[in-house]
């Protein structure tokens, strides 16, 4: 039975007291929590070190209270390896948006890990360009109204969105790939626990790990927050199924 | 240390380790492959790091990540592998990051050619990417000097916390010459004796590189305190060299790198028919000699001033800025990966005194 004062929730050690840009409704907060927690959780807070993508999230370091570099945009992969490569006794995570890591980053990200490069990345799908204000990113979902595609994707003429998670997994090198969301309590429990396996696989030097996290941008889908979530759950998973994809311990062929 | 028959492009490495620079990241590209050869096989004898990139672009963006920790790292590369680097050129200057980049310039623009040229001066000099910074640019005539200059380049991106671009040419790269390195190579750096490296925030606060500062008032301080630094580098760094620079001398020749080695030919020859000239040759192209370039074009004796360039004239534009009008200037240059000889530079030298062949 509870006491009135013990404290059941309370701000993570790994985020800053700083109070986020992010617009209400968006999930990019959670997102920071959910790392956050897991570094303190891993006891690795002090020798991590963060990559801040360009996005809406490139203020991350403001946030999380570990040191951070700031990558070019879609680069964070590369300057991930070069950090990691230097310094492989300490913790290096990139958090990249859809636009910068499908779009202007695809090189990096895939050569990243193809080279198994031992670094986590937190893949941020919002299907949207937040930062610049919503035009069609390479995981727009087809048919979906954005400022550059107002009448909707049109699949004939710039293909389908882009399955990342799908698409690394191609890749003969071992990694850890997952797909979570974070549009409900329950999605939010599982989305933690795949990047805790993320984190973890990094730390024993196993290999390259990636979560895919499904986000909303109740601004640019012109929406309500409430409305963003739902829309996430009805349109989102369809296309971007959850799951993990690859793990070094369940390799196949 | 005894010297050695080295290479230039396998000197340059071996300079880079005795500088305590042994975290590597390249793309492969003529004429400096053979430094990332080189590498492959030395590097893992001193425990140091080799990546070779995807590309350039991923080239510039690991050293921006590498450099982060505060140790030593550097890249090699030519003319268009250095274009795909500017973008991290530019945020490394604005993030107050030290690095080395070499470019063994050859031909352009766009694909170019594979041989030597210096065409490649404004992008070094002027900045070359986006935003209000200059890289320290070294020019070395020898391979002697490229492992000097190598060395100096780490101390300079160091002490400056600044990219610093070393830039040689397809001879410097291709050309065996007699070397020799310290007797005591550096130690790499030790991250924990400085303030501002990505070291895990233990027992202190974190700490943040970035050149993103959206208060207009912050950006603009982060552009005096490069234009500060800047200051003193030109007040500090400056370097250059006289060759036959005489009271008889009636043109001086300006050039740099290995061009600066045909034109000593060419003034040695003419010495023998009677014409004097003599040599400037700016070692650091930025920061330029401008102070000692004014002072010796300004002497009497002086009638004009000759640039020679394997390009169609860019560091020229810097003499003519620095000379501020006292002399007459003419421009002699070859590109393309076709090289002045000393008979086209004497000739130049004779038509500009009305001497005729
Ligand atoms: C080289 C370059 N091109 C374009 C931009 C402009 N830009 C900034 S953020 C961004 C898109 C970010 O979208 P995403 O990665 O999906 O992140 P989100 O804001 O949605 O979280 C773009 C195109 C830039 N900063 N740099
Ligand atoms: S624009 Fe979209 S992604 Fe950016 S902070 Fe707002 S809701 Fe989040
Ligand atoms: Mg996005």
């Amino acid at each position: 039975m509870l006491i009135d004062n013990d404290v059941i929730f309370s701000r993570t050690k790994g985020l800053t007291e700083n109070i986020t840009h992010y617009c209400p409704g968006c999930t990019h907060g959670v997102i920071h929590r959910l790392v956050s927690e897991v570094l303190v959780e891993l006891g690795v807070q002090d020798r991590t070190v963060g990559v801040a993508p360009v996005g809406c999230s490139v203020l991350a370091y403001n946030y999380y209270a570990v040191d951070f570099v700031e990558a070019a945009h879609g680069r964070a992969p590369a300057t991930a390896t070069g950090f990691k490569r230097v310094r492989p006794d300490m913790v290096v995570f990139t958090y990249q948006g859809d636009g910068d890591m499908a779009s202007i980053g695809m090189g990096e990200i895939v050569h990243a890990a193809n080279r198994g490069e031992k670094f986590t990345t937190i893949f941020v799908n919002n299907a949207i360009y937040g930062m610049t204000g919503g035009q069609m990113a390479p995981t727009t979902l087809p048919g979906h109204k954005t400022t550059t595609c107002p009448q909707g994707r049109d699949v004939t003429v710039v293909g389908y969105p882009i399955r990342m998670v799908e698409l690394l997994s191609g890749l003969r090198t071992p990694a850890y790939l997952a797909r979570v969301s974070v549009h409900s309590p329950m999605h939010i429990v599982a989305a933690k626990k795949a990047i805790r396996r993320a984190f973890q696989l990094q730390l024993e030097g196993r290999c390259f790990s990636l979560v895919e996290v499904l986000s909303t941008c109740p601004t640019n889908w012109g929406i309500t927050p409430t409305a963003a979530t739902k829309w996430l759950a009805d349109n989102m998973i369809d296309y971007y199924p959850l799951g993990i994809y690859k793990d070094p311990d369940q390799e196949v062929g | 240390m005894a010297k050695k028959l080295m290479k230039g492009n396998e000197a340059i490495g071996e300079a880079a380790i005795a500088a305590g620079a042994i975290n590597y990241f390249a793309y492969p590209i003529t004429p400096q492959s053979e430094v990332a050869e080189y590498m492959t096989w030395r590097l893992p004898e001193v425990g140091g790091v080799f990546v070779q990139a995807e590309s350039e672009v991923a080239v510039g963006n690991m050293l921006l990540g590498a450099a982060s920790t505060g140790k030593r790292v550097f890249t090699t590369s030519s003319s268009p592998g250095i274009s795909l680097m500017m973008e991290a050129i530019s945020y490394m200057a604005g993030d107050h990051l030290p690095v080395v980049i070499v470019n063994i310039t050859r031909g352009g623009p766009g694909l170019g050619g594979i041989l030597p040229a210096q065409s490649d001066y404004f992008q070094a000099v002027k900045a070359g990417g986006h935003g209000d910074y200059h890289s320290i640019v070294l020019a070395p005539a020898s391979v002697q000097e490229a492992v000097d200059l190598m060395i100096l380049a780490f101390d300079l991106a160091d002490t400056y916390r600044t990219p610093v671009i070393v830039m040689g040419d397809g001879m410097i790269g291709q050309m065996m010459e007699s070397v020799e390195f310290p007797e005591k190579y550096h130690d790499p750096v030790n991250p924990e004796t400085k303030d501002w490296p990505l070291t895990g925030a233990k027992g202190r606060k974190p700490r943040v590189i970035k050149s993103l500062f959206l208060d207009p008032k912050l950006l603009e301080k982060n552009s005096f305190d490069l234009a500060a630094k800047y200051a003193v580098i030109k007040a500090k760094e400056v370097r250059h060299e006289l060759y036959k620079v005489s009271n008889k001398n009636r043109i001086l020749i300006t050039a740099y790198g290995t061009m600066a080695r045909i034109c000593q030919t060419a003034i040695d020859e003419l010495e023998e028919e009677g014409i004097s000239a003599g040599l400037f040759r700016p070692i650091t192209l930025y920061p330029f000699p401008e102070k000692e370039i004014y002072q010796e074009a300004a002497k009497k004796n002086i009638e004009a001033i000759l640039t020679v360039e394997m390009s169609m004239g860019q560091m020229i534009e810097d003499v003519e800025r620095f000379i501020k009008g006292t002399k007459p200037i003419e421009f002699y240059g070859r590109t393309g990966g076709i090289v002045p000889t000393p008979n086209e530079v004497k000739d130049k030298v004779r038509q500009m005194l009305g001497a005729g062949k």
